[in-house]
């Protein structure tokens, strides 16, 4: 969809105004129709075996979270345990998301499980220091174990237009990661127009984000669905203009399996097969789980169980 | 390996409905047998027969046109804040009965059950409310307040019951009773809103429904104590009844057939003009006279738009109209389908290039996949006709001139849309279209508060808002 992409990459960032100009001239997004579309996928209903795969495709696909200032050691190993034995036979969650210094704890607590370790590091949720302090927060947790950064744009910047310094801090924290996989946060709920949010996917993709996020879940409006919808179209154009596919995770606010689904639904129906997997699909989420597993009972045994019936860490 | 999410089928129920065998003429108030040989109306997604429908012979028109006749006395005479009493009753009701509404009319048209829920009956209900809002403002309206008498009414089969709502909410609420004949593959959601008329206790022969085909529609029109006649369908029909009303003091809406253009710039929102495109022409399986059956699109983009315009296709979902899932239904009728056949055939002898995305088609019923012509000129007859099926024709342009020129080189003109994120020119554009609606970044979007009629070949009088009002008083 986006012809413009045939310079190399390196030569879109060469400047702030190449830079500017390229992600300036992607296609516009028109707020009506992208809210009416993501509405109408709303409304596909789910049922039955369907249902039943996609409440268990959704607990894969789930980032475990807390992010606290109450958080501790003991309270993220029991997160830790329940992410790998989320309750019967449901699968085991993809991740665990902590800050940088209780990346060890989960580090040791899921090592073997195949549950990956996910830390918010480069000053979250604000994202407001130097580079360098974004580069070591970034470094400290990778060398604790943790195997995907999720960093927070510099908003400030983004809005003001810098968008190439942007684009160096996303350059700069994933040469930190080294191994690790990048996951850029761009805080839509902060940069107000869908224009923005789908410039702001190109950046962090043209910058080398290996997965694009919505939100921190500390700002509102967080993970909206037509957000998600477009951001799931910048990642099908993406990879099209350039062989490489990112993934995306809605953060922020999803607590429903009926907002889970409807995700499922978006990603189905808009990037398509390549992306319902845990690999290049996740929901960021802290209260979701145990409504994908009571939702799950319910649809084997036809009863609600009340909710002492799940665990509650 | 991650399995396909494949959605499961999501049947609404049919059981909210209650289909008799048979059903007769409703005048007076009561079910009466038709004088005509019965016809049966089918399931176009089964071939499934749904009912026995009565035929309603020119005496029986008769008999229908003398009860509204005498209804009119009452009616007219009555305040129009009553008479609002009585369509909001109706109104509601029908948002009460939406569901089984919704399913009856999903059942008879063929339409799938996500339009008829999400979109059709949400306005049917709007248009009763928003013209018993205006029974007791008539003197407001600038129209004056004096009704016409007996409205003669033919509506199509394509929106049956919102065509219903458009033809008889505006004529109550200014005082005339109606006559009103539905089409003869989908008359069933018209005889449900009967009994709705009876449920609201709505005064006898205030609203008469007469079924049967062409001939019980030529009776309503010609019939000598009819007012008003308000028709709408197609252009060919049309003719007929605007030379049969012509010499007579009856007063004549017609609101006829279209080949919209929808009009892409390059600086369009894509993403959201791909939207625009599917919904412009596969919504209602392009059984829609406003359809935007002509796709203008600027050169410079064709390539990437079509791209995504056919990846979008692969995700449309066609099957069982009462699925909630289902996005594309069936045809109305096999007549129809052999039209679209027809029509597509004579696209493709013409040298226009047909593609559909892999699509499996029911074994029963009448099927025809979303279908895109590229490579289509002015002078092909797919860009020139009617074509009322799921059937687009990609045409190109260079400039906004070009594209209004070629937007206006048809016959028809009751609609257009134009994608693009530069709002200087959609107002240069809306105002050289000669078409009755003009969408910008939108399309097929309606509202009662909004004035719909055509252009040229696409007839004249314009129904809804203010201007609906026209039609039915004696201005």
């Amino acid at each position: 969809m986006v012809s413009t992409l045939t310079t190399s990459l390196a030569d879109v960032a060469a400047s702030g105004a190449t830079l500017r100009a390229f992600l300036h001239g992607l296609p516009g997004v028109d707020r009506v129709g992208a809210d009416q579309r993501a509405a109408m996928l709303g409304t596909r209903s789910i049922k039955t075996t369907a249902k039943a795969k996609a409440i268990d495709l959704a607990i894969s696909m789930v980032d475990l979270t807390t992010l606290e200032g109450a958080d501790t050691a003991g309270k993220v190993r029991a997160m830790c345990t329940k992410a790998v034995r989320p309750g019967g036979d449901a699968p085991k969650v993809a991740a665990v998301c902590v800050y940088p210094d209780l990346v060890a704890v989960a580090a040791e607590t899921l090592r073997g499980s195949g549950v990956k370790v996910a830390s918010v590091a480069t000053a979250f949720p604000s994202g407001r220091s130097s580079l360098e302090v974004k580069v070591s927060d970034t470094a400290l947790a990778v060398a604790a174990g943790a195997d995907e950064i999720d960093m927070v744009i510099d908003r400030g910047a983004f809005l003001s237009g810098d968008y190439l310094k942007v684009f160096e801090e996303i350059v700069a924290v994933k040469a930190a990661c080294g191994a690790a996989h990048l996951k850029v946060i761009l805080e839509t709920g902060e940069l107000a127009t869908y224009d923005n949010v789908r410039r702001a996917s190109w950046l962090a993709m043209l910058a080398g984000a290996d997965f694009i996020k919505t939100s921190t879940g500390k700002v509102s409006p967080a993970a909206t669905p037509p957000v998600t919808l477009i951001m799931l179209e910048a990642v099908r154009d993406f990879r099209d203009a350039t062989g490489r596919q990112v993934g995306v995770k809605p953060a922020g606010g999803i607590r429903t399996t009926k907002d889970a689904i409807k995700n499922l639904v978006l990603v189905n129906e808009t990037a398509g097969d390549d992306w319902l997997t845990p690999d290049w699909f996740r929901l960021g989420a802290s209260s979701l789980l145990n409504d994908l597993l009571m939702q799950r009972q319910k649809l084997a045994t036809g009863r609600y169980a009340g909710p002492d019936y799940f665990t509650l860490d | 390996m991650m399995a396909i999410f494949e959605y499961a089928p999501a049947p609404e129920s049919r059981d909210v409905v209650d289909i008799k065998p048979a059903y007769g003429l409703f005048i007076n108030g009561e079910f009466v047998d038709g004088s005509g040989p019965t016809f049966k109306t089918i399931n176009p997604a089964t071939e499934e027969k749904l009912a026995e429908i009565a035929t309603a012979t020119s005496d029986d028109v008769d008999r229908a046109v003398q009860a509204a006749r005498k209804a009119f006395g009452v009616w007219s005479a009555l305040p129009g804040a009553e008479r609002a009493k009585y369509l909001f009753r109706i109104a509601r009701i029908i948002q009460e009965r939406a569901r089984e509404l919704a399913v009856l009319e999903s059942l008879d048209n063929g339409k799938p059950i996500r339009e008829s829920r999400d979109v059709d009956l949400p306005l049917v209900a709007a248009h009763f409310f928003y013209y018993a809002g205006w029974a007791d403002k008539l003197e407001y309206a600038g129209f004056g307040s004096r009704p016409l008498g007996v409205a003669g009414q033919v509506i199509p089969w394509n929106f049956p019951l919102l065509m219903l709502a458009w033809k008889i909410a505006p004529a109550l609420a200014c005082g005339n009773t109606v006559v009103l004949k539905p089409a003869e593959t989908t008359p069933l959601t018209a005889l449900l809103f009967a009994d709705i008329c009876r449920q609201a206790d709505l005064p006898p022969g205030v609203v008469n429904i007469v079924t049967g085909a062409g001939d019980t529609g030529a009776a309503v029109v010609a019939h000598p104590d009819v007012n008003k006649v308000a028709f709408t369908g197609s252009t060919e029909v049309g003719r007929i009844i605007a030379r049969t009303v012509a010499g007579t003091d009856k007063k004549l809406t017609l609101e006829l057939g279209g080949k919209a253009a929808n009009i892409v710039f390059e600086d369009a929102a894509l993403d959201q003009a791909v939207e625009g495109i599917v919904n412009g022409i596969f919504f209602n399986q392009g059984h829609v006279c406003c359809a935007g059956s002509r796709l203008l699109v600027q050169e410079s983009i064709q390539d990437e738009l079509l791209d995504a315009l056919k990846r979008r296709l692969g995700t449309l979902r066609l099957g069982d109209p009462l699925d909630k899932n289902t996005d594309v239904g069936a045809i109305n009728s096999a007549d129809q389908l052999a039209k679209i056949r027809e029509l597509s055939e004579i696209g493709e002898s013409e040298g226009a290039l047909r593609w559909s995305p892999a699509c499996e088609l029911p074994d029963k019923g009448f099927w025809f996949p979303p279908t895109i012509f590229t490579g289509v000129a002015q002078s092909h007859t797919i860009a020139r006709d009617e074509i009322f099926g799921p059937v687009l024709s990609v045409l190109t342009f260079r400039t906004p001139a070009e594209a209004v020129e070629k937007a206006n080189n048809t016959p028809y003109g009751l609609s257009a849309g134009i994608w693009t994120e530069k709002g200087s020119r959609i107002l240069w554009m809306a105002d050289k279209l000669r078409a009755g609606v003009v969408w910008a970044n939108t399309f097929n979007k309606f509202d009662p508060a909004s004035p719909f009629g055509g252009y040229k070949e696409s007839g004249y009088g314009r129904e809804g808002g203010l201007l609906g009002l026209e039609a039915y008083l004696d201005v």
